[in-house]
């Protein structure tokens, strides 16, 4: 976005949009809450826009129902320093789990919920039946399987480790 | 907001009324099947079914709720997403008469999500590239999971008509009761062929090539017969449904019919 990157370079020495982006990024995943929004990368973008700040961000799943909540605690947070924000919610590029940061991947890991497997060629390829390979985030074995599809929200399924016998949550490759 | 979020606003009206009538179409046949899938909610197979189920209704009344989010805007008289979920008739109704067909048994059902799923994928692929940004924006995201949906779907196709005599049966008796349903996908008309030329659907024949192909490939993992699509019962796009519309919508609808306004 050429345009938000040339409002950036307007207010120069001004760092209170990265402040800003701070405080946003901040903000934990009410279903997930050892990771916050910064770590799962859905937040695109922000902006002054008049006396508040626009903040662009994206949804994981087209419904899910932690959206809504998560985009007024973003602006509750912002708020809550002084600030005015807008959340903008934004579909397109679509979001993926690639968008997940190394520090957000170690969170997860570190929760009993193994990261997601990068995406690789996606929906390219059509082999709609193609399994990831999971490494269990105790033990880290690749000698793991799938237990249930969906899980507890929708960016989850339930796998099951063979070589430590614990059962664990994967945030599922979108 | 880029210039092609504003497409709506520039239609012309023919094209305006086929861009709302895409929406409705869509968004009825997410929602009914929707609706349908999360009928199941506490009474599936098995724990994990459980969960299966209701979160792909939740995919589909997602898509659902954007399309009457937009249509919403388009027709500009006031309503809102659940004034189309809630307060319409059947007959105002343009879903494919499959997916309002009651679920039947756990075969019935995936075979029905999995024909479903097979055939939005591509949509939705097509999709991506529209000239309008709300619906291609929409489209990168329903794309994966209706990938999701035909993997999990498929998996139950392959597994229970390649499973026990019982299992086979249940799946093959699921098909010769949704063939005739099947055709109806595929039906154009004069609406469906300016959204074409306007690149706001997919080339039908070219959505049939993908739904062929992931079809064919499962079908002959499933050990079931190959698929033939023949002209079979249709209406659904014009407003024609069958028995089993009314007795959803009595459930679907009753809150916002006996409490009009009814909010959490």
């Amino acid at each position: 976005m050429v345009a938000a990157r040339d409002i950036d370079r307007d207010i120069g020495g001004d760092d209170m949009l990265a402040d800003i982006r701070r405080i946003a990024e901040s903000v934990p995943d009410p279903e997930l809450v050892v990771v916050n929004v910064g770590d799962l990368g859905i937040i695109r973008d922000l902006r002054r826009d008049g006396h508040a700040v626009e903040i662009d961000v994206t949804p994981t799943y087209s419904a899910c129902p932690a959206t809504l909540a998560i985009e007024l605690a973003i602006e509750t947070a912002v708020a809550a320093q002084g600030h005015e924000a807008r959340v903008r919610r934004v579909l397109a590029p679509a979001w993926t789990t690639d968008w997940i940061t190394p520090a957000g991947r170690a969170k997860l890991k570190q929760a009993g919920i193994a990261p997601p497997s990068p995406r690789g060629d996606g929906n390219g390829g059509h082999d709609y039946f193609a399994r990831p390979q999971v490494a269990c985030p105790r033990c880290d074995s690749l000698d793991t399987t799938e237990l249930s599809a969906f899980g507890a929200t929708a960016c989850k399924a339930q796998y099951r480790c063979l070589s430590c016998h614990e059962p664990f949550d994967y945030f599922k490759c979108l | 907001m880029t210039g092609r979020d504003e497409l709506a606003d520039d239609l012309a009206g023919d094209l305006a009324d086929d861009l709302l009538a895409l929406l409705l179409r869509i968004g009825d046949d997410h929602l009914i099947l929707g609706h349908r899938l999360s009928e199941w909610c506490g009474h599936a197979p098995m724990l994990e079914e459980d969960l299966a189920l209701p979160n792909m209704a939740l995919d589909l009344i997602g898509t659902a709720r954007m399309c009457y989010g937009y249509a919403a805007e388009i027709e500009g008289g006031g309503r809102g997403e659940d004034d189309y979920a809630f307060l319409r008739d059947g007959t105002d109704f343009r879903h494919m008469l499959m997916v309002e067909r009651p679920n039947g048994d756990f075969a019935h059902t995936m075979l029905r999500q999995f024909l479903f799923a097979a055939w939005m994928h591509p949509l939705w692929d097509g999709l991506t590239g529209a000239p309008d940004a709300r619906l291609a924006d929409h489209a990168g995201k329903a794309v994966k999971e209706m990938a999701y949906h035909i993997r999990h779907s498929g998996e139950w196709v392959i597994r229970l008509g390649d499973g026990t005599a019982e299992s086979a049966r249940r799946m093959r008796a699921a098909l010769d009761d949704l063939g005739p349903y099947i055709g109806e996908m595929f039906e154009s008309d004069d609406t469906a062929a300016r959204l074409v030329a306007a690149g706001l659907l997919p080339d039908p024949a070219a959505v049939r090539v993908a739904f062929d192909s992931t079809v064919a490939r499962t079908f002959t993992m499933a050990q079931l017969p190959p698929l033939e699509i023949s002209t079979g019962i249709s209406g659904g796009r014009a407003g024609r449904h069958g028995e089993a519309l009314g007795h959803l919508l009595a459930e679907m609808q009753f809150m916002q019919r006996a409490y009009p306004g009814l909010t959490w």
